[in-house]
């Protein structure tokens, strides 16, 4: 971890406070307050731009939905309290179609035609690696939102941080010693064939391998594949546990298939959610899934012991108990990754508020300021967890739930710690020219 | 006769002289975008070359700008080269793979044509997504902007990457200008005009469209390498059937068999897409409406009616 | 799984996918056939009848196998009718000019896609089988010299999947009656044949485009309803079935109608085989490269005789 750096932050000391005081107000008494007097603190009212890459079309539409319901809502809220120094926050969505070439032009159009403080939110790791470097080369912060190793794994640029979700290595390698104490050791993992999947395939069979399991077979889809059968007569006889992770429109499919496949007789499963996500669990032919675990982000259904911060979330959101919108029962959403866009929100409103962010000139000064953080306790900012950032690999760590599905609903068995998810920095961003 | 040829040396020559001089008017945003579009015009001009000139629809394109793509990408990132070098790999190999699809693709004609390229691209697709230990299939990856330095000029700098853009853009569109006014073009054009014809006449018809291929994929990988140089990614979406319909649509908007066509149609359709998606996130269906009203009232494309219209002259 | 019942599961997969595929490529074989234009919203017109057959088992509720009996027949109709508009304000207009016919049914496409993803959402959503129990398949071994049946782990089918393959070979047996029994099969055959004779002849042609461009799209919708109870309706699922479709009219013959089922049967089990052999991926790279080197090396397809 970063030694905490001092930040200068000359003249903006007043709007800090009075930003603070608007706070202190609480969410409520400021909602009712004029818009002109929320924001009087401020030396100036113009808005900060987040520029929000959103898969609204392609293949990312479905997960671009809820990012979108998302961050509006964690938007309002932080308008209801203040802004960000005092300035409201506007939120500047453009569609990339969920093209990395889109991306890069989405990107383009942030930094040099709607004048944005900040690019943010983007999925698909194509999408983010296309991105990147355009964003590094413009100098615009650069938040994703995406789940993948490349921003821990160094591939990416000083300006690219993810310090609102956790990454697929963290995630996987935490799962290894629950599946090898619980479920079984002897392993088949199934998942698609490229580079998400292969995260999958690398980081999950050496964790598990350093549990004393073994991967008996690894059996990769191509990921233009729509049925799935063919390919479930490769899993060994003497498998233990299936692992199952699966993205895209066809992943009701697969796992109905799968359950198909073993008819009465099936090993234990252990799956990613991302294998559901946006599906209901009680959609016909999921039956067989009951008593199978899954990883997920944050509990789709709200559990027993539920903090008020998860309640908090949804209801902000509009997300009802079992994980849909209120306003549509059927409309399921991608809880188990939405979150990080609220929680990369309330990051980028307290870097901005340490770096005493007035405009684009302090753009490396934020990055700094975020670079400086490192816990980030459990709260209405951070509803899915505490979670501790590293500076270095601008990748933040946090706690993984994995839930059983009992009677049709996830059930929260496991939380690992957050040093479950820690593995040794790949990179060292903050050598790196700003 | 003349007239006409001076003409067409003054609107093509101008076209360049404008692409020039707008790098030092234009805003940063848009000034992006026309490097961006400039070496996809080039692309769509290396498409237009095989469509437009020697009647040959192919619906694998991509295969080659990927070549390009990728074998620039990988001797960086694999073999280490250096930029020059790499783009040299990229373009070989676009070469390469031109000849061994066209010399297979060739036996076929028409529709199964355009078939069989489509089945070379997807495999070639699917083969970026089965080596993705090297790939990092469809994720990609990067170019450090370290590495993107071509005789010593920084290629993420934008007045450098506009002035490569424009570059590539000249030497592509100069190349088209002259081959299709030469013996070689000619002969094209009468192969697609009439294929028995040209072979009663003496020529060698298959070398020709052979030669048309090749031609073809070495501009599209040229195209390919420079994009992925130009702005640091290389990624399998590039690799996808949406990248062969994309020259085809823009070739057919601008219009085939004009030298101007691939660039206009390139911009018109970039810009259709980006101020559209302004106004509504229907963009697709805008994008999609202008694509049918286009074939129902400009349908040789816009250079194309121009021609039929106004500019007889255009080669 | 042993051999033998991995390969006999392999095949019935396989033939689940050449039924749908079969009737898919038919309805494209039928308009490039009769109208010589490529189709490129085949694909969409597939996809519509998949998220319409979501819409009216949604809206009627009920038993799941009234609303889907309803949407077999009600979905094809509306989107043969869709199409046949498309035609007759589009396409006539165009007078189907093969280049022209390609950028206008890409405009299609888009248009398709982008209506359905305002309306439908890019959800994939599920519509219940009507009925659909797994039925575990039997193999045999051979214990002390006797052949004896046993029940292979993970060898099973639906009963679902198995009415999807009796459905398919029941529609297409309609079609070919209707192509080469009916005075409209005439009608069609008459105008492919020769489209300035059929007009001196009296034929409405003109008609008879627009009916036949309504009768692929309805085929290649009916294909739909029959697969999204297996697959979910998805408002981008229309490209692989266009692009297999492609494939499987080509190497059929270019509009031979047994030349096209054939070949969806050889694409489709061949792709479950070579599955058995390989690696998923690789397994898919083969198959494409195998079925290009087909078409290059008999360019008119496996079963036609007309020169491409």
């Amino acid at each position: 971890m970063t030694k905490s750096k001092t930040v200068p932050v000359t003249g903006a000391q007043p709007t800090r406070r009075d930003a603070l005081k608007t706070l202190a107000l609480g969410g409520g008494a400021a909602a009712a307050m004029p818009l002109w007097a929320r924001y009087a603190g401020a030396k100036t009212s113009e808005p900060i731009k987040v520029g929000f890459q959103v898969h609204r079309t392609g293949i990312g539409a479905a997960y671009g939905r809820w990012y979108d319901r998302t961050t509006t809502a964690a938007a309002a809220l932080i308008n209801e309290q203040g802004g960000i120094n005092g300035r409201p926050l506007e939120i500047v969505a453009e569609d990339d179609g969920t093209d990395p070439k889109r991306g890069a032009e989405v990107v383009e159009k942030f930094a040099t035609q709607h004048n944005c403080d900040i690019g943010f939110g983007t999925l698909f790791s194509h999408v983010v690696i296309g991105s990147a470097p355009r964003a590094g080369e413009l100098k615009l912060p650069y938040f994703v939102v995406s789940e993948g190793h490349h921003v821990a794994s160094g591939m990416l640029n000083r300006y690219t941080l993810q310090p609102g979700i956790t990454d697929v290595k963290s995630q996987v390698q935490a799962m290894a010693p629950f599946v090898a104490e619980n479920l079984g050791k002897k392993v088949t993992m199934i998942f698609p064939d490229f580079a998400f999947g292969h995260d999958h395939r690398d980081y999950f069979t050496a964790a598990i391998e350093a549990q004393g399991g073994e991967v008996l077979e690894h059996i990769a889809i191509p990921p233009t594949e729509t049925s799935f059968t063919k390919y479930f007569p490769k899993i060994p006889r003497d498998t233990e546990v299936i692992y199952h992770v699966m993205v895209g429109p066809a992943v009701l499919t697969f796992v109905k298939e799968l359950g198909e496949f073993f008819g009465p007789q099936r090993p234990e499963m252990f799956g990613f959610i991302d294998s559901l996500e946006a599906v209901d669990i009680g959609s016909p032919g999921l039956e067989f899934l009951d008593g199978t675990y899954f990883w997920e982000g944050n509990p789709r259904y709200a559990q027993e012991d539920q903090s008020e911060y998860d309640a908090f979330f949804r209801e902000r959101v509009g997300v009802d108990a079992n994980g849909a919108s209120v306003s549509d029962p059927k409309d399921v959403s991608t809880y188990a990754h939405m979150f990080g866009c609220w929680e990369t929100l309330h990051v980028v409103k307290a870097g901005m508020e340490s770096a005493g962010y007035r405009g684009p000139q302090d753009r490396a000064a934020l990055v700094e300021a975020v670079e400086a953080m490192t816990d980030m306790p459990h709260s209405n900012a951070h509803p899915q967890g505490a979670k501790i950032f590293n500076g270095k690999t601008h990748q933040v760590f946090g706690h993984q739930y994995i839930t059983k599905v009992v009677d049709g609903k996830l059930l929260l068995v496991h939380t690992t710690s957050i040093e479950d998810t820690f593995y040794p920095d790949e990179v060292d961003y903050t050598t790196q020219a700003l | 006769m003349m007239g006409g040829m001076q003409k067409s040396l003054l609107l093509h020559g101008g076209v360049l002289v404008v692409l020039f001089a707008l790098q030092f008017v234009l805003p940063a945003y848009h000034h992006g975008n026309l490097a961006r579009i400039m070496v996809l015009a080039s692309y769509a001009m290396g498409y237009n070359l095989l469509f437009g000139y020697t009647g040959l629809l192919s619906l694998g394109h991509a295969l080659f700008f990927a070549a390009g793509l990728y074998g620039m990408g990988l001797a960086m990132s694999q073999f280490g080269l250096s930029a020059g070098i790499a783009l040299m790999v990229g373009i070989l190999l676009g070469a390469l793979v031109g000849a061994v699809i066209g010399a297979l693709a060739l036996r076929t004609e028409g529709v199964a044509f355009m078939i069989v390229t489509l089945m070379f691209a997807q495999a070639g697709y699917l083969t970026v997504l089965y080596f993705g230990a090297y790939t990092r299939g469809d994720e990609g990856f990067v170019i450090a902007q370290a590495d993107r330095v071509l005789l010593s000029l920084d290629l993420s700098d934008p007045t450098v990457r506009y002035f490569a853009a424009f570059s590539v853009f000249c030497a592509v569109f100069i190349m088209c200008y002259l081959a299709v006014q030469s013996r070689f073009g000619k002969v094209l054009i009468a192969i697609r005009e009439n294929e028995d014809r040209a072979r009663m006449l003496g020529y060698d018809v298959a070398r020709y469209k052979l030669a048309a291929v090749v031609l073809s994929a070495s501009l599209s990988a040229l195209a390919g390498a420079s994009y992925g140089l130009l702005f640091g990614y290389v990624g399998a979406s590039f690799a996808s059937v949406q990248y062969s319909i994309f020259p085809l649509l823009w070739v057919l908007l601008g219009g085939a068999g004009t030298v101007l066509g691939p660039l206009i149609g390139t911009l018109f359709m970039f810009y259709l897409i980006d101020l559209s998606s302004g106004i509504t996130t229907a963009y697709m269906l805008i994008a999609g409406v202008v694509l049918v009203f286009l074939t129902l009232f400009a349908p040789q494309g816009l250079m194309g009616e121009l021609r039929r219209r106004v500019w007889r002259w255009l080669p | 799984m042993d051999f033998g019942p991995y390969l006999m599961l392999a095949t019935l997969e396989g033939a689940v996918t050449a039924a749908v595929l079969a009737l898919t490529a038919s309805g494209l074989a039928l308009v490039f056939g009769v109208m010589r234009v490529v189709n490129v919203a085949h694909g969409e017109f597939f996809m519509l009848g998949a998220v319409l057959a979501w819409w009216v088992t949604h809206i009627l509720g009920g038993s799941a196998a009234f609303g889907f009996v309803v949407a077999l027949i009600v979905v094809p109709v509306l989107v043969g009718l869709l199409a046949a508009i498309t035609d007759m304000t589009i396409l006539k207009r165009i007078d189907y000019d093969p280049e022209r016919t390609i950028v206008a049914t890409i405009g299609i496409l888009y248009i398709l896609q982008q209506v359905t993803l305002m309306t439908y959402g890019p959800d994939a959503r599920p519509v219940v089988p009507p009925f659909n129990t797994r039925i575990a398949l039997p193999w045999f071994e051979f214990v002390d010299g006797k052949i004896s049946l046993y029940w292979p782990w993970g060898l099973s089918i639906t009963s679902y999947k198995l009415a999807v393959i009796g459905a398919a070979v029941l529609v297409l047996i309609g079609l070919w009656l209707l192509m080469t029994r009916s005075k409209l099969g005439l009608l069609m055959r008459a105008t492919e044949q020769d489209r300035d004779m059929a007009l001196a002849f009296g034929i409405p042609v003109e008609r008879v485009y627009a009916l036949v461009f309504g009768l692929g799209a309805g085929i290649a919708a009916l294909a739909a309803v029959l697969i999204v109870p297996i697959q979910q309706a998805h408002y981008l699922m229309g490209h692989d079935p266009l692009l297999l479709s492609f494939i499987v009219v080509i190497i059929g013959g270019l509009g031979s109608l047994p030349g096209t089922v054939l070949a969806a049967l050889l694409i489709g089990l061949s792709d479950g085989i070579i599955s058995v052999f390989f690696s998923p991926t690789l397994a898919k790279i083969l198959a494409t490269l195998l079925v290009a080197l087909v078409l290059v090396f008999r360019p008119q397809g496996l079963f036609g005789a007309r020169k491409a």
